[in-house]
């Protein structure tokens, strides 16, 4: 009898085990240790480094979480990992020098800019099959699918522009000009807006996306920082709507704007060259990718405070969670 | 001798300390503006927008700013601990040591009363001081209000039993000027109060070390870790040390009777 009590028991740790071991978690691409990093967000501790392929730089995750898309950009593939056994899977021809994409709601159009060829190359993630390559401007970096599915854009980093391209026949429909070396769009949740940062002109254009006009644009001023050192890149805007998040680089802050009076509320202190941003899946923190600093700083969004920052690889570059 | 007596003595020395604390209304100011003028002022020349690398108990960047504040709260206790043991000197040349040491009670716990009320008075500049600096942008945990409390306490008394040893042996620090000059700067600036001390190991060794045996150094980080709700139990038991031994040479050293003889035949 006494192996017979003994087996629930066993059981319940067994899951207690298991439960605990599905806590959210987040990966931050290493930009020069070729790794990612694996971050527990219950606990705030690296719990794993896997290695991948060379200078993995834009990350996101397919839409039922279950894969992980890397830019090796130094190994001219997108590795695809699956998350449960934490092992690269599949390279996807992505063209030379891949560093952001964006997957399409359909979970299979992978849109990916390549930097060095003035491409965007667009993968089946299923098929493993280039379906299209459109050329862009110089440099093309951002990218960004509208939550509709019907429109990705693009932006060039030299041409500094935003590349509208349309979903259906992927052909570039139009162009919106913006400020000096665009980083990063950001669609809002509604798809009806469209933000997006400029590096150099230290600005972010806010575009409606019915007419691809900027309707207003954010410029930052940090009491006791060169204004050279405030370059925009990552955007993040919370669900309910109430605020954007702007990483500005080696400013080492991160602006909170409103994101309806596109008033600047706070600078934030993170590590040092700000660049990437994610929400936890709880959306109760936004985590910040460090570059020189090699950290990820850690921001309560309902206090606007920063909480912490953990030391990760060198040079983070990109983050995503899942719960 | 009974306990009401020991308390009789401690309230008349704590009312006379309060009482000196009202009618010098510019000291209490001074005592304010002095750790204000650095924040505000030295921590904006410093320019540290960028962030001050991580070292516990910070948890993440923090301004220049959020660093000195703990060294500056030690600042306050600082300065109170060595004025306040200097008026000692006063209290003997006008006279007024022989009313208190007519009391029945030993003359350690009539020093030991005064130290705790140098330290009373201290802590009311200290929440003052965090009171403005919280609204100047440095904003420790709340909670972290109340556990500094007792670190506070224990470096008050370290400070005041320097202050007081230091009175009673020494007979050139008997003004202010030579506090400041050999005492107040020395220990303030060779200390992890204005700087980190892996900081100062960059720029020296020796410096390093000296702050590393200043005890000024331990009483600031035993403050700024507790201002974190943590301990640094090597600071806690530095301070604690340092607070017994330097209480016991100011008892022990503490002559009521030598300024008494000695400043008549003097002037």
């Amino acid at each position: 009898m006494k192996y017979v009590k003994l087996i629930p028991t066993l059981l319940v740790s067994a899951l207690a085990v298991a439960g605990t071991t599905q806590a959210a978690t987040a990966y931050i691409s290493n930009e020069k240790d070729d790794t990612l990093s694996v971050l527990d967000l219950d606990t705030w501790k690296v719990t794993e480094t896997i290695d991948v392929g060379e200078r993995p730089r834009g990350i996101a995750l397919s839409k039922d979480g279950s894969k992980l898309y890397i830019c090796a950009s130094d190994s001219d593939t997108v590795q695809v990992m699956d998350l449960a056994t934490r092992k690269i899977i599949a390279n996807l021809p992505s063209g030379a020098d891949p560093e952001q994409f964006s997957l399409h709601p359909d979970n299979r159009k992978l849109y990916i800019s390549n930097e060095d060829d003035a491409l965007v190359t667009v993968v089946d993630t299923e098929s493993h099959e280039v379906l299209a390559q459109i050329e862009v401007g110089v440099e093309p970096e951002g990218m960004a699918v509208s939550p509709d599915g019907r429109w990705v854009v693009n932006t060039s980093e030299t041409t500094n522009m935003l590349h509208w391209i349309d979903t259906q026949t992927h052909e570039l429909v139009d162009n919106t000009l913006v400020d000096q070396r665009p980083r990063h769009v950001e669609f809002r949740e509604d798809g009806k807006l469209l933000w997006a940062s400029a590096e150099i002109g230290g600005t972010v254009s806010v575009v409606d996306v019915e007419t691809r006009k900027i309707i207003k644009k954010l410029s930052f001023e940090i009491k006791g920082i060169h204004p050279d050192k405030i370059q925009p890149v990552g955007i993040k805007l919370s669900a309910d709507g109430r605020y954007a998040f702007v990483a500005l680089g080696p400013a080492n802050h991160v602006a909170v704007v409103d994101a309806k009076t596109y008033e600047v509320l706070d600078y934030l202190l993170v590590g040092r060259r700000v660049w990437h941003m994610e929400f936890t899946p709880d959306r109760q923190y936004l985590l910040t990718t460090n570059g020189i600093s090699g950290d990820v700083s850690v921001i309560d969004v309902a206090d606007l405070k920063v909480t912490r920052s953990i030391k990760v690889g060198r040079y983070p570059w990109g983050v995503v969670t899942t719960p | 001798m009974t306990a009401i007596q020991y308390l009789h003595a401690f309230n008349g020395v704590v009312k006379r300390e309060f009482w000196r604390f009202i009618q010098q209304r510019s000291r209490f100011l001074s005592a304010l503006v002095r750790p204000l003028l650095w924040l505000v002022v030295f921590a904006a020349g410093f320019r540290a927008a960028l962030g001050v690398a991580i070292i516990p108990p910070y948890e993440t960047y923090i301004t220049y700013e959020t660093y000195i504040a703990p060294g500056l709260c030690c600042m306050i206790l600082l300065f109170n601990g060595m004025q306040s043991s200097l008026s000692m000197v006063y209290d003997r040349e006008m006279g007024s040591m022989k009313v208190l040491l007519m009391s029945p009670v030993p003359r350690s716990w009539l020093l030991i009363s005064k130290l705790l009320a140098i330290a009373l008075i201290s802590l009311l500049q200290v929440y003052a001081f965090l009171g403005i600096a919280w609204i100047a942008g440095v904003e420790p945990p709340l909670l972290g209000m109340i556990t500094v409390l007792p670190a506070l306490v224990l470096v008050a008394l370290l400070l005041g039993a320097i202050g007081l040893f230091l009175s009673a042996r020494i007979r050139q620090l008997e003004n202010f000027a030579g506090v400041m000059n050999f005492v107040i700067f020395p220990m303030f600036f060779l200390s992890s109060a204005l700087y980190p001390l892996w900081k100062m190991r960059e720029s020296s060794e020796w410096l390093y070390w000296i702050c590393q045996y200043n005890p000024f150094t331990h009483a600031v980080e035993l403050v700024r870790f507790a201002l974190y709700q943590q301990v640094n139990l090597e600071a806690l038991a530095i301070t604690l040390g340092c607070t017994t031994l330097f209480t016991l040479l100011a008892i022990l050293s503490f002559n009521p009777e030598r300024n008494t003889r000695t400043v008549p035949a003097r002037g």
